[in-house]
């Protein structure tokens, strides 16, 4: 019990370490390198809470792959950072002030008062396999938002793909004009008098 | 043992740091994205919670589709990212007047 707490005191540091380094260091690739490690915690997290299928999918799926992209698009992009911090000071006061009224008002909701162990207490495990049993719901009760979901990765790749593909910069083949040429639009032949050879020796 | 509480204000707390993420990095829209996509982390650990403490599995369905949208959004934006930085050289949120009028 005492265990499980100094390890859930200890993950919620990291993560919200990890959420300041990203809102506030200067240089982008260290802004998604610390946004991997906040992702990676809060998978800790979720392992906790014993979401194991959705926590395993986030490091998989987010920090493989959405976080990647992230990555690769901060490295490739030649970004003049040092326009991109002004304001950050003078926006201080502000920022901390919405954020730390926002913490006020969800803390006076969301505290022990109202969610504490004495209101909710925490459930028994249950033996069943998460992944099974959110793949029972996903796959009966949850079929056709399951399915509109991939829909949506579908269009989300057709997009970005198009979005970023130029077209008038590549090399192309038609097939409908390869199909329609003919011998003497490539190869054109002309009448002509035979030359004699310049230095006089050999056979013409 | 650990409460519902205390996962409910470290998802707030979370989510006020990438407010303040918003705020204080507006000029850039790479750190912008990166602070969406710390409140979609936020609020998906809000619906975990729940679902544990409720013993109910559909909150882990939402995170589940939660995810996928999060992903298609992280894809298209920085989509455009690129191809905002292909026409204008910059990614600073200034620059982007051009539907001004």
């Amino acid at each position: 019990m005492i265990m499980e707490k100094i390890l859930f005191y200890c993950f919620a540091g990291i993560l919200l370490f990890a959420a300041t380094m990203v809102i506030t260091v200067r240089n982008p690739v260290r802004a998604a390198l610390f946004l991997v490690l906040a992702f990676f915690t809060s998978a800790a997290i979720w392992l906790m809470l014993e979401a194991e299928f959705l926590a395993i999918s986030l490091v998989l799926v987010y920090v493989g792959a959405v976080l990647v992209l992230f990555l690769f698009v901060v490295m490739m992009l030649d970004i003049d950072t040092s326009a991109l911090k002004e304001g950050f000071t003078r926006y201080l006061p502000l920022g901390l002030l919405v954020a730390v009224l926002i913490v006020l008002e969800l803390i006076a909701v969301l505290g022990a008062a109202n969610f504490g162990l004495d209101q909710v207490p925490a459930p028994v495990a249950s033996d069943e396999s998460n992944t099974k049993m959110l793949g029972r719901l996903l796959y009966t009760v949850y079929v056709y938002p399951f399915e509109i979901a991939s829909v949506i990765l579908t269009v989300a790749i057709v997009a970005a793909i198009t979005l970023t593909l130029r077209p008038h910069k590549r090399k192309t083949q038609d097939p409908a004009q390869q199909v329609k040429v003919r011998s003497k639009d490539r190869v054109r032949l002309i009448k002509m008098a035979s030359e004699k050879r310049q230095d006089g020796k050999g056979k013409p | 043992m650990i409460a519902l509480s205390d996962f409910l204000i470290v998802a707030a707390i979370l989510f006020s740091l990438s407010v303040a993420g918003i705020f204080l990095n507006r000029k850039n829209i790479i750190i912008l994205l990166m602070c969406i996509e710390l409140m979609l982390l936020a609020v998906n650990l809000n619906f975990i919670a729940f679902s544990y403490f409720a013993g109910d599995a559909a909150g882990q369905v939402f995170v589940f589709f939660i995810l996928t949208v999060a992903a298609a959004e992280a894809a298209i934006g920085l989509a455009i990212l690129v191809v905002l930085f292909r026409n204008l050289s910059t990614i600073n949120v200034d620059a982007l007047n051009r539907l001004k009028g």
